[in-house]
């Protein structure tokens, strides 16, 4: 980063300052963090009366005591979360990849061909971006409850596909394609126009490879985005088999006697692998998170 | 098999010259590549949308009955919702939650976003750490700040008595309707602060660095240089974060169905969570409907007002 700092930037800062600022930062990334090792730790410990002994004190954050997995066998003891865990990594897998190919071609007719109604495509598609999901869930909901299927169900629900399929196509992933293709030079393309290549080629080998940027922040923002879907699982699935974590982890939740250990187990293994991929990709992550904000 | 470009390529005459059948084509093509978005937007995002307008003026319900025929009722739901005293409840929750979240977690953001903008040893350190809840569902966040705000020894209320010495709490938090709201607050400002402080920080370094250098020069301090550099260049970026903020208040769904279920006695009920129980749980979908058209309404006006807001500057 070689911009210069906001606080005044002499190079002499004085030490005490620096400590002030570190001791500062610090306490901030306590308070970042704290539940987080809170359900780390907890999650280890087998011992349930000891979980709410230390519950009010500090060694709620140190892994005292007997320290085992047993919360975590306990919890694929007492419900599918192998299971729940398939269900969130399909779906929001289809909804990513399937979105990236349907978002971005219609981002290139917008951004590179001549089509009649382009312009007004184009004004409603980005109209759209204001309707947020939540304002149509329940016509929705009416609507794909008496879908058919290709397997002869007359409805939608209890599915993977009604989980997956509304969200494919997005207003502002295809916002994002068209201003992100509307920067690259036109010359290659006409160098390829002029050798004959179909558009569709000229999409898949000049267009794909030149925007990997954009895809990977349309990729990492819709997973963000879905992988915590939680309204509308909540009202379109019953069946665990198809029930993604967020649904499980409330009604495990919401089985009662409450186990705490159980609970920061199941809540461990779901944040754990999301946290993972985020520190391996994590200038990805930033980077897409930043563009985001480059709307309006 | 591809677009023809010369003469030479087609050897036979063809009825239109080889630029109209380019064109043509063209356009063939670009309704290809248009059609599976356009179709997906159209069944699950315009049909739904269009569908609530036309619900709302019915009393149609999730599941039909055979005996009780779908009925025209005009604006009856519109007019019945000022009424309806948990809906009330619900929008100024809302309100409430724009006017206390927005405020602090923006300036929050922002703070967060000038401290790592320094040139520093382990900067990028602080900046995964105070990212690492937004890569964190809300459904967990929600269940686990539940057991830290435990009524009677939950860490929270140890930490309150400790740094007060025994004079504050324990409080009940959850379970308090005064307290309940403001507890849902600041975990929701916990899990979205490092969200808005990366856009910040984004916002922060577009920022031309001889702006400073001239400040300097003029002998601003630290704090005007903020003042009177930082803040003008940062106002596109803090429009946005304010709108979508302010846009996210509305949407509050999650924390509340998982923590509290919009109790105890309507304290912390949302707008969503009154449509998804009228609509889905109760299964009147005539007037969740209603309530989705009104819902729809208020986001359109706040985003129409990040626009007027932002025009003078573009």
């Amino acid at each position: 980063m070689q911009r210069p700092a906001i606080e005044p930037t002499t190079p002499w800062q004085k030490s005490p300052r620096r400590f002030g600022t570190y001791l500062l930062m610090t306490v901030l990334a306590l308070f970042s963090l704290f539940p987080i090792v809170f359900m780390l730790v907890t999650a280890l410990k087998a011992d349930e009366a000891q979980i709410l002994r230390e519950m009010s004190t500090f060694a709620a954050f140190l892994p005292t005591g007997e320290l085992s997995l047993q919360n975590f066998h306990d919890v694929f003891a007492r419900v599918p979360f192998a299971q729940y865990l398939i269900n969130s990594v399909v779906i929001a897998l289809a909804i990513v990849l399937f979105g990236l190919v349907v978002n971005s071609l219609i981002a290139y007719a917008l951004a590179r061909m001549q089509f009649r109604g382009q312009k007004l495509l184009l004004a409603i598609i980005i109209a759209l971006i204001i309707i947020p999901f939540q304002a149509v869930a329940v016509p929705l909901l009416l609507i794909v409850n008496q879908l058919p299927w290709f397997d002869g169900r007359m409805t939608w629900l209890d599915s993977y596909h009604v989980q997956i399929i509304p969200f494919i196509a997005d207003a502002f992933s295809i916002f994002l394609f068209y201003q992100f293709f509307l920067n690259i030079p036109k010359d290659i393309e006409e160098a390829a126009l002029v050798d004959g290549a179909s558009r569709f080629r000229m999409y898949a080998q000049i267009i794909v490879p030149l925007s990997r940027p954009v895809f990977a922040t349309v990729a990492i923002l819709q997973f963000l985005t879905h992988w915590g879907d939680f309204l509308w699982p909540l009202m379109v699935v019953r069946n665990p088999a198809v029930r993604p974590l967020t649904v499980g982890m409330q009604a495990f939740f919401g089985q009662m006697p409450r186990q705490w250990g159980d609970i920061m187990a199941f809540a461990t293994m779901v944040t754990l692998p999301v946290l993972f991929i985020f520190l391996l990709f994590q200038k990805w992550f930033v980077q897409s998170v930043a563009s985001s904000g480059v709307k309006g | 098999m591809s677009i023809a470009k010369s003469p030479q390529a087609q050897p036979k005459a063809r009825p239109h010259t080889p630029i109209l059948s380019w064109k043509r084509r063209e356009q063939r093509v670009a309704w290809a590549f248009v059609a599976p978005a356009l179709l997906l937007l159209s069944i699950f995002l315009i049909a739904p949308f269009g569908l609530a307008f036309y619900l709302s003026l019915t009393d149609q319900r999730l599941v039909p009955n055979l005996n009780l025929p779908t009925r025209f009722v005009g604006f009856k739901h519109y007019l019945a919702m000022w009424q309806d005293a948990t809906f009330v409840r619900a929008l100024l929750n809302n309100f409430l939650f724009v006017l206390i979240v927005v405020p602090v977690q923006t300036s929050f953001a922002l703070f967060l976003a000038v401290l790592v903008n320094q040139k520093l040893k382990a900067i990028n350190f602080f900046r995964t750490i105070y990212f690492i809840p937004v890569v964190t569902m809300m459904a967990i966040v929600a269940v686990v700040w539940t057991f830290l705000y435990n009524p009677d020894q939950g860490i929270i209320n140890s930490f309150i008595q400790t740094i007060s010495f025994g004079q504050l709490g324990p409080y009940r938090w959850l379970e308090d309707p005064k307290l309940a709201f403001p507890a849902i607050m600041l975990m929701s400002i916990w899990q979205g602060v490092g969200f808005q402080m990366v856009i910040y920080l984004a916002g922060l370094q577009e920022i031309p660095g001889e702006l400073y250098e001239a400040a300097q020069l003029d002998g601003a301090n630290g704090w005007q240089q903020f003042r009177f550099v930082t803040l003008p260049q940062l106002r596109n970026t803090s429009v946005f974060v304010v709108i979508s903020t302010t846009i996210m208040a509305f949407k509050l769904f999650d924390q509340v169905e998982i923590m509290t279920k919009g109790g105890p006695n309507d304290a912390t009920v949302t707008a969503m969570l009154h449509i998804v129980n009228s609509g889905f749980r109760t299964q009147k979908v005539g007037y969740a409907s209603a309530l989705s058209v009104v819902f729809f309404v208020i986001v359109l006006l706040i985003s129409l007002g990040q626009r007027m807001v932002n025009r003078p500057e573009r």
